[in-house]
């Protein structure tokens, strides 16, 4: 099997999370733990195989195009609900990891264009733009799982403040829990991206012109709209429904700006497929 | 049937026929009960009254010679309360005859209560009582009336599981508090009012965990009482403007005429704790806590009528009990009314 098949049958596992989940939901009943847990971490098993055969082919971080960016970071998140969803008793969590993961995974599969072509030698074979990039990466998937947290809360804001609290509502984490796996999220999430961008600014230093200073902005701008939200809610001047909109929005604009980061890596060879690549 | 005797009756109002809003009009205040008492015991021709003054309703129950004085009665009601008689009997319950007894037994079983099946309303039913006692209201057709009440709803409650789950006021609170906090070891709870709700939210708070539990009253020595029995701190009243932001939890039951948290008060605590939630819970009727305080960013407000509303979603589970309840107070609503009739030869239900 390929590696895009691992990773489609991922994709199907996530989704079938979703599905289940939602029919469980619209019986009102309580999703059950365990079963999601185990469901994400079959599919993260599964995905996890599919990269690996993908870096092997690669010889390095399968993080070359826009395919293996959206991959990456749906199996950064899920990776992360596996640590969070084991510490916290967060039924909808787990739900609406296998959603963001089934999105992100098959959106990325079914465009071929994303995959077509890929960047070689995109980390010039320096193990710690690799580990930049990883990390990076890796944060937001942190941020993603941060906004997913951020729905949990606007979703708990507006039962209690409505005053409807059956049905699905009834299977949501208290405002407060939410709150606080919220904050934690973001500060591990700054600090892995604090971290891969001082790994990058240490490489940039050495070899300006090799960073391109379309992504060199995005990233950092990124960085510092995380490090601003971070700073504003310990100031305990953004918190609460803010908050969570914030984290959504960030997380779609961390989203977009994969798309200039990518684009930006100079050494693209025409017409390199990700079937055919070469190390 | 016949419009010959005295009649047994009750009027009032209750939160099936009237609105919070309403409810707050016709709540009558601790200082004015005794002396709406002593106009209806100068009114002609009603032989004996009792007062059931709740949260949720307020109902006279009593013996009238006939439909005049049941008249006299409800105006002197309206007059004291600043309300047109004719507003009122739209909103009004009256129920005559053997359904005085099938409500009363009704309300005292917890079945006709805003909570389904709460326990606190048979206490208040039997404390309305015991003040017609002491105030020498009630005459024979009540005491028996009353009794037999207590007995059915004694029965209702072993013979059915109408209470099952401990309904009440304070626990449908506590709930929804882990709805907003997930555990209540480190919530700190401040209690406004002594009273009896009051003493019984805190006990429900006290036992799914909450620790730190403050009481204030505006007799200090009312808190302190409390705050002894509960093993809490007391605050002064006039210290809780002060000391609001500290607290996550803020439960108001007093019998206090109008606010005494308003939305100004909550949205300066507010600005000390602004990413912590606060959840304040109107136990009171009037309402204590003021409706613009809910807009205040990270406060959930909630009066009685929000949480008997989050009790009915559960309530489908006890309505199979209630129609158990319904045929008891049937069969012992007949065999009441045989007594009561055979006890006052000619009492009807007009």
């Amino acid at each position: 099997m390929t590696d895009r098949t691992w990773l489609w049958i991922a994709a199907a596992c996530y989704l079938a999370g979703f599905v289940l989940g939602t029919i469980v939901l619209l019986r009102g009943h309580k999703q059950s733990r365990g079963r999601m847990y185990a469901i994400v971490a079959v599919g993260f098993a599964l995905q996890t195989v599919g990269l690996y055969l993908r870096g092997l082919e690669v010889k390095g971080c399968p993080l070359g195009n826009t395919f293996e960016l959206f991959q990456f970071t749906a199996w950064s998140a899920t990776s992360l609900f596996l640590v969070v969803g084991a510490t916290f008793r967060l039924s909808l969590l787990g739900y609406f990891t296998s959603l963001m993961a089934a999105v992100l995974t098959t959106l990325s599969l079914s465009i071929p264009a994303w995959d077509a072509t890929r960047r070689v030698g995109v980390f010039g074979g320096n193990a710690w733009i690799e580990f930049h990039a990883a990390l990076a990466l890796f944060s937001y998937g942190v941020f993603g799982l941060l906004a997913l947290t951020s729905i949990m809360f606007l979703l708990r804001h507006y039962s209690l403040k409505s005053k409807q609290l059956s049905g699905a509502f009834a299977f949501l984490p208290s405002i407060r829990d939410l709150d606080d796996i919220g904050l934690r999220l973001l500060v591990v999430g700054v600090i892995l991206l604090a971290a891969s961008l001082g790994v990058g600014a240490v490489y940039w230093l050495r070899a300006p012109d090799t960073v391109n200073i379309a992504k060199l902005l995005t990233t950092i701008g990124v960085g510092v709209a995380y490090g601003v939200t971070l700073t504003l809610r310990k100031q305990g001047m953004l918190f609460g429904k803010r908050l969570s909109w914030v984290c959504i929005i960030l997380f779609g604009v961390a989203l977009l700006s994969l798309y200039p980061v990518n684009t930006s890596r100079p050494d693209l060879p025409p017409g390199s497929s990700a079937s055919s690549l070469q190390p | 049937m016949n419009n010959s005797g005295p009649t047994l009756f009750v009027v009032g109002a209750s939160h099936h026929t009237t609105p919070l809003e309403w409810r707050e009009k016709l709540a009558v205040g601790p200082e004015k009960l005794p002396i709406l008492r002593s106009q209806f015991a100068t009114l002609p021709g009603l032989h004996e009254f009792t007062i059931l003054n709740t949260c949720n309703r307020i109902e006279i129950y009593g013996v009238a010679a006939d439909s005049a004085a049941i008249d006299s009665l409800q105006s002197v009601f309206c007059d004291s309360q600043n309300i047109a008689f004719e507003e009122f009997s739209k909103v009004q319950i009256k129920r005559l005859g053997p359904e005085t007894i099938r409500h009363l037994v009704s309300v005292a079983s917890g079945i006709d209560s805003q909570l389904v099946g709460e326990n606190e309303i048979f206490g208040q039913v039997k404390d309305a009582y015991a003040d017609a006692l002491t105030s020498r209201t009630v005459g024979p057709v009540l005491n028996r009336v009353f009794q037999k009440a207590f007995q059915t709803a004694k029965q209702i409650r072993t013979q059915t599981a109408i209470n099952a789950g401990q309904v009440s006021t304070a626990n449908v609170a506590v709930d929804l508090a882990l709805t907003i906090f997930g555990d209540l070891t480190d919530a700190r709870v401040l209690l406004v009012g002594a009273g009896e709700i009051g003493e019984q939210s805190a006990k429900a708070f006290r036992s799914r965990g909450a620790r730190a539990i403050t009481v204030a009253s505006r007799t200090m020595t009312h808190a302190m009482e409390l705050a002894t029995t509960l093993d809490a701190r007391a605050l002064p009243f006039e210290k809780l403007d002060h000391h609001l932001s500290e607290f996550d939890i803020v439960a108001c039951a007093t019998a206090a005429p109008g606010s005494i948290l308003t939305a100004e008060m909550v949205a300066k605590a507010m600005k000390a704790r602004p990413a912590s939630p606060l959840f304040l819970i109107d136990l009171a009727m009037p309402r204590d806590i003021a409706v613009e305080a809910a807009q205040v960013e990270n406060v959930y407000l909630y009066n009685l009528d929000d949480l008997a509303k989050i009790s009915d979603q559960n309530r489908a589970a006890r309505l199979s009990e209630v129609e158990k309840a319904k045929i008891i107070i049937l069969e012992k609503t007949q065999r009441l009314w045989q007594i009561v009739q055979g006890q006052a030869p000619g009492t009807d239900e007009g």
